[in-house]
């Protein structure tokens, strides 16, 4: 299992988790010289229920493409706070919205919680970007691809008229959590 | 030059192997876990003067695959287990009437509707006997982004070769995954088109055997004009029942396949020299067996890995092969058992055949083929 890094990003379906993780997943592989696999799980809802995106790193090939011993969760909401938290590893990065998700899972994490959505909707200006505020907390907590790679990936997924929304809101995201974490 | 690199779904990849093998006609009817092939095409086919069509059903989308094979396009279909038993019907008739064409099939769970979010193995035996009557099939299944693409541009030139539908089944999880991919330079990889008639259009016969097990196709609209049908045929395409006739055709159609199946058959064989135990696996869930393989290794458990990449037809020489040296073989797959039994024909007694299924959505884990590895005395 060394040299395999885990990620879980979950929430609920609509927030725009499993983006995330493919933008993880591709600040890894195609711009930090990495290897790494994305995948899925969602329900037949377009909207709401519990979505999670996986996101396995290492520096050699990945095999099994899921989550066994996760290194790090994001959780935006409760449900998937409770759901997907079981095998998140001793001393795992655990990054909460500290508005939707009050009650901490007991177990010895490494919690980091600020208020992910809102920040996104009040101070970056719009609540679509949650996942990218997300994003670039998740990046400044594990620092398994670098804030340069992370960032190429966002803006490359971006279409150009959004581009100045995303990079500040994954730049807020990255100073949040550091700020979050003290 | 650098090669052009994506990091693509599986789907995706999918996509862009069947333009590569020069797909340019695709009909579809939309559903969860292809619908990303017919997403890619109907925006890349019309910029390579392509046809895309969306269908009213299953069932039309087949026979709208069927027609633009005759009509000399190299042609697709995706589907899921649902779409798979809706166009059996039509898969039968592209098998007699040897019609070359792709049929690109995401497993989900069954029967019926099923999971259809959640991941599967179980549409193995529908792409072999789904539709009725004696046929041969030829089946991969790939397990990562890069052999989508790869084996969708086989696939083609599978069905090219031997003019027969061909089957590409990754499971969801491999359809859904994402992962970065290399795309082939154009030559690269070999890219086959099927035998046109080299007799004028007067003596041309659509099932004329002279030359081999496999006619040559003339496309309609180019001065060639034959009778296709569901039913047994002359070499001229027109319905017999000739008994010696329907017999010796019969055969042939399945010898095409079966009398190359040296050069069909593909697979890897992963730690297989010294191992004790042999897990047999395939798309996703090979995934899982590498990773468990790995670990028993390093706990000094002799195990390898025997990964099916054409699962019809299934690699019957292969699996004896091992019998006669393995203390067991170790079988995952998400469904209740298909490819063990298949298996278990080949060890013929010889080995032990132990499988671990799990059809509830969720993927076989490295541990739980772990764990079968330790029960092996």
């Amino acid at each position: 299992m060394s040299g395999r890094y885990e990620l879980r990003f979950s929430g609920a379906g609509g927030q725009g988790l499993i983006l995330a993780g493919v933008i993880m997943a591709e600040a890894a592989s195609i711009y930090d010289g990495k290897q790494a696999v994305q995948s899925q799980s969602y329900g037949p809802e377009a909207r709401g229920g519990a979505s999670k995106s996986e996101v396995i790193i290492s520096e050699g090939p990945v095999d099994y493409p899921k989550a066994t011993h996760v290194d790090a969760l994001l959780a935006l909401t409760q449900e998937a706070c409770d759901k997907y938290v079981h095998d998140l590893k001793e001393g795992g990065v655990l990054l909460l919205d500290s508005d939707l998700v009050q009650k901490h899972p007991a177990g010895k994490y490494n919690i980091t919680s600020f208020p992910i959505i809102n920040t996104a909707k009040n101070e970056v200006g719009r609540e679509i970007v949650a996942n990218i505020v997300a994003l670039g907390a998740m990046v400044a907590l594990t620092g398994v691809v670098s804030r340069e790679a992370a960032e190429k990936a966002v803006l490359s997924r971006v279409p150009e008229a959004f581009l100045e929304l995303n990079k500040k809101a994954f730049n807020t995201g990255y100073e949040k959590a550091l700020e979050a974490k003290k | 030059m650098a090669k052009k690199v994506a990091f693509l779904q599986g789907n995706e990849a999918a996509a862009h192997g069947a333009l590569y093998a020069g797909c340019r006609f695709f009909a579809g009817y939309p559903i969860t876990p292809s619908t990303e092939v017919a997403e890619v095409l109907s925006n890349e086919l019309p910029k390579v003067g392509g046809k895309f069509i969306q269908m009213e059903d299953e069932i039309a989308a087949m026979a709208a695959v069927i027609g633009g094979a005759l009509g000399g396009a190299k042609t697709l279909t995706a589907t899921s287990g649902p779409g798979l038993s809706l166009k059996q019907e039509l898969i039968g008739y592209a098998c007699i009437a040897e019609i070359p064409c792709v049929i690109y099939n995401v497993m989900r769970g069954g029967p019926s509707t099923g999971m259809p979010t959640g991941p599967s193995q179980s549409d193995i035996m529908c792409a072999r006997w789904g539709t009725h009557g004696d046929h041969a099939t030829i089946a991969l299944l790939p397990a990562s982004v890069q052999e989508c693409f790869e084996m969708t541009v086989q696939a083609f030139n599978l069905a090219e070769k031997y003019r027969l539908p061909v089957f590409v089944m990754p499971d969801e999880i491999v359809g859904h995954m994402r992962e970065r991919i290399e795309f082939p330079e154009p030559g690269e990889m070999e890219v086959l088109d099927r035998i046109k008639p080299t007799v004028p259009p007067e003596q041309y016969k659509p099932y004329d055997t002279q030359f081999g097990d496999v006619p040559p196709l003339a496309s309609f609209g180019s001065g060639y004009k034959f009778h296709v049908t569901g039913l047994n045929k002359l070499p001229d395409g027109f319905p017999t029942t000739k008994a010696d006739y329907v017999q010796a055709e019969e055969e042939r159609q399945i010898r095409k396949v079966m009398a190359d199946v040296d050069n069909i058959v593909d697979f890897e064989e992963y730690l297989l020299d010294d191992a004790e135990i042999v897990v047999v696996a395939f798309g996703s869930t090979s995934r899982s067996a590498r990773f468990a393989v790995n670990e028993a290794r390093k706990q000094g458990i002799k195990v390898g890995m025997f990964r099916i990449k054409t699962v019809w037809p299934f690699p019957d020489k292969q699996i004896k092969a091992l019998a006669g040296k393995v203390k067991a073989f170790i079988t995952p797959e998400m469904n209740l058992g298909m490819c063990t039994i298949e298996v278990e024909r080949c060890a013929e007694g010889k080995a032990p055949v132990l499988g671990i299924f799990r059809v509830d959505g969720e993927p076989i884990n490295p541990g739980q083929i772990l764990d079968k590895m330790k029960e092996v005395k």
